[in-house]
């Protein structure tokens, strides 16, 4: 029975860690990925369980459907499309189809991306102020402000070049973002105000205000159709261009690079620089932090403001990218917001993490709308509402890390029992 | 009586008081019934007020008198518009016995979800799932309701359905020590889901039936004929009655009983309650089921008391300005019952105003929350949260 040296220092019965730091880390490395995998096939089976107990319908049946509805199934075709190789006759396997109309799976996926794209930026809004210690729940709010003022420089401002313009609009939304949580952020330095019920009071400002600016009545209410209580629809020019499907069929905008680089920009914001450190150092502990000469109030500040930045841009470039206007119903109703929270908690605040659950959430969320889901196998109107439950137990059983912990912990205590029965 | 007497505000506070009263006046007398044409006569009013609010700045009174100030000016800016404004277009609007009732019945389930709040906040555990728990609360009302042919029962089903979801939630935020806004948002989402789910698979797209056993109204026969007392109170809800109990009851119970003195113990210093014998978890779990179950008794006058249908997402934000109450009301039964009755009147009167803006109405529903981020920035007042709400507590 050889012993590493460094396991012999500890004192027995402790033999598994060989310090704090590295239990920590492979604690959370196992946690990191364990915990968000049972949590997600928990929260899966309850909602199966709902599924069964209600309509008496297969819950696989049922998640089949909404697998297809979200076009997750067209990764499951690649390789079955070839491009013959000219002047030759070799078939190379490309991954996509040449022509996309024809695919129905490609056409959902496109629906797909398009809605992981705001939920990635909603993901990182929520994940950023976490790092720094913050719950920001405002995400929806700062989603809004991005999305009207985006909405308000693109249907404006005409005379601007194309590129311009568009860049204009997304820049004009995600700095409202920013200002909308700065607000919140300012408080908190400035004034000590919780986070949670200044954002959570901001989120209902910015809806009112969408309300009345494109309500009947409203300053920026559309132009031509006075009863409508909708906003102008944003220049030609100012609409980002699809490179996936047809344009007019709502295809894949290029919005997507823009969420994937800021995936990058968050990794390398929070783990490659200066700034990034002072964010985390207060997050993990703010006294400390203080000791250790990192101004955290303006981390404060600046942390909440560049959530806010990425939840503006959210909006703006779902304005951009497809939805080209705003209306007071869909100002009400719409919680991308919210959904960035459970994107978060159960990406554990990292870029792939984050990455991860949000193609979950946008699968499940374009999955089960009326547009994709086969109503013959199940009710869309019903699943759709089986989404949030189950995004629900996911926060539910995220927050509860320390019940899965529990349980993991059980089952070490056990192995550990048993090995140490071996020895004996 | 005395003890009441010696408890009213002296000095610089009462001219601060005064000033405010001064301000509410001068913007009141332009209104029907006394219909002020002059614009002098508000300016006057609102220019002494203005004066009393200096004066109470000079003494001292700082955050009261920036109050006053505030609504002097106000009252000067509102009175002005209002004699400006058609007398036809006033007296449509500002029907005051209508504005009343109305203020009411929109405070009503706000003041249930609030009162909810008060215990749960109390003892320690924040609670952003109002909003969810009052959903629960409308739909297994009307559900409890129709099914079962009563309002009685279905008062019933909401108040086991709010406080299941209120022990889901204790069970997470106090034994699993799981954050407690993070459960609360769980919470929110789940009571969306499943109302939502539910209100689909059992009745369908036709909506709930139109002919579900409603909550009573209580018909006080000798009021009705009254001058402006009988329209106000001669036909209130019975929940809105309720309502007014249960704020007392709130006060009663946190601050006169042994029990209150308990929760309020377990929320400021938990360690200390646990030390003299006090169990921080039952206490905690009793306070945040019972915070529930008040939060559906608002959710299910929402839906049995006051419209007679359910749809989805019903409570549209109310579990929010109710837990905007709370705080605005400084976590103490009298002010958030007070806060309540502003948000209701702000949603009164947003219904009304559509008469001269249909757009510039709805920026009063907005209200409650400038309102309540203004105070929670410590403009006015300073918010004391208890002090341990928020923190899980481990058993030592």
């Amino acid at each position: 029975m050889s012993e590493p040296p460094a396991r012999s220092s500890t004192p027995p019965g402790d033999d598994y860690p060989t310090s704090v730091a590295s239990r920590l880390a492979l604690w959370q490395r196992a946690g990191g990925l364990v915990v968000p995998l049972l949590t997600t096939i928990l929260a899966f089976l309850v909602g199966g369980l709902v599924v069964l107990v209600t309509t008496g319908k297969s819950p696989l049946t049922t998640y089949r459907a909404i697998f297809e509805g979200s076009g997750l199934n067209w990764f499951l075709e690649l390789g079955a499309h070839e491009l013959r190789l000219p002047f030759t006759e070799t078939h190379v396997p490309i991954p996509w189809q040449t022509n996309d109309l024809e695919s129905l799976a490609a056409a959902n996926l496109q629906q797909t991306f398009i809605t992981w794209v705001p939920l990635v930026l909603t993901g990182l809004a929520v994940a950023f102020a976490f790092r720094c210690g913050m719950f920001n729940i405002g995400g929806q709010g700062q989603y809004l402000a991005g999305a009207i003022m985006a909405v308000w420089v693109g249907s404006e401002l005409p005379g601007l070049p194309g590129v311009l313009h568009v860049v204009a609009a997304v820049l004009a939304g995600a700095l409202t973002g920013a200002a909308w949580a700065g607000i919140a952020g300012l408080l908190k330095a400035v004034a000590g105000t919780h986070e949670v019920i200044s954002t959570i009071m901001l989120n209902w400002i910015a809806v009112w205000v969408g309300v009345f600016l494109f309500g009947l009545g409203g300053p920026l209410q559309n132009d031509a159709q006075p009863f409508v209580p909708v906003s102008n629809d944003i220049l030609e020019e100012s609409r980002l261009s699809v490179f996936w499907g047809d344009a007019l069929l709502q295809g894949l905008h290029v919005g997507v690079f823009v969420a994937i680089g800021a995936l990058v920009v968050y990794w390398i914001t929070l783990n490659r620089t200066a700034f990034g450190y002072g964010v985390r150092a207060v997050g993990f502990s703010p006294e400390a932090a203080r000791y250790g000469g990192i101004p955290v109030a303006r981390n404060y500040f600046l942390a909440m403001a560049i959530s806010g930045l990425f939840a503006g841009l959210a909006g703006a470039i779902d304005i951009v990218g497809w939805q080209h206007r705003l209306n007071t119903n869909d100002i009400r109703i719409s919680s991308l917001g919210f959904v960035g929270i459970a994107v978060a908690l159960l990406g554990r605040n990292t870029a792939v993490g984050i990455a991860l659950s949000a193609l979950l959430f946008s699968a499940l969320v374009v999955g089960t709308s009326t547009r994709n889901l086969d109503a013959e196998i199940f009710r869309p109107e019903l699943a759709s509402n089986l989404t949030l439950l189950i995004q629900g137990l996911v926060v539910l059983f995220v927050g509860a890390d320390v019940l899965i912990l529990y349980l993991l912990s059980l089952r070490r205590r056990v192995r550990r029992g048993s090995v140490a029965g071996r020895r004996k | 009586m005395s003890g009441l007497v010696a408890r009213l505000p002296r000095g610089e506070r009462a001219l601060a008081w005064l000033g405010i009263l001064g301000g509410i006046a001068a913007f009141w007398v332009t209104l029907p019934p006394l219909h002020v044409r002059e614009p002098v006569v508000p300016i006057l009013i609102g220019l002494v007020a203005t004066g009393l609010g200096i004066g109470a700045l000079r003494g001292g009174a700082r955050r009261l008198a920036w109050g006053a100030l505030t609504i002097a000016i106000l009252g000067i800016g509102l009175g002005y518009l209002a004699t400006r404004s058609s007398v036809t277009h006033l007296d449509e609007v500002v029907v005051w016995s209508a504005l009343i009732a109305a203020t009411l019945r929109h405070a009503t389930p706000l003041a249930f979800a609030a009162m909810g709040g008060i215990f749960s906040e109390r003892s320690g555990v924040a609670n952003i799932g109002l909003e969810g728990m009052m959903l629960a609360g409308a739909f297994f009302g009307i559900l409890g309701a129709d099914k079962l042919g009563s309002w009685l029962l279905g008062l019933a089903c909401a108040a086991v359905a709010g406080g299941g979801f209120a022990l889901v939630y204790a069970f997470f935020a106090i034994h699993l020590r799981a954050d407690q806004i993070v459960g609360g948002t769980a919470i929110n989402f789940l009571a969306l889901g499943l109302t939502g789910y539910l209100f689909i698979d059992i009745y369908g797209s036709d909506g709930t039936p139109a002919n579900v056993p409603g909550v009573p109204d209580v018909h006080l026969g000798f009021l009705e004929d009254w001058y402006f007392v009988g329209p106000v109170l001669g036909r209130l809800n019975l929940m809105i009655w309720l309502a007014f109990l249960t704020i007392v009851a709130t006060w009663v119970v946190l601050f006169k009983t042994p029990v209150g003195l308990r929760i309020r113990a377990v929320g400021e210093h938990p360690r200390a309650a646990d030390t003299v014998g006090i169990s921080v978890y039952a206490t905690r779990y009793g306070a945040v089921t019972l915070s529930g179950i008040l939060a559906a008794l608002g959710g299910a006058y929402l839906s049995i008391g006051f419209v007679n249908s359910f749809n989805q997402n019903m409570t549209v934000g109310r579990g929010f300005i109710a837990l905007a109450a709370v705080i605005f009301g400084n976590w103490m039964p009298w002010g958030a019952a007070a806060a309540t009755l502003l948000f209701g009147f702000s949603t009164a009167l947003a219904l009304r105003l559509p008469a001269y803006s249909e757009s510039a109405a709805v920026l009063f529903q907005a209200l409650p929350y400038v309102l309540t981020l203004i105070a929670v920035a410590g403009l006015i007042g300073r918010s004391t949260p208890p002090r341990a709400v928020g923190r899980s507590y481990e058993k030592q």
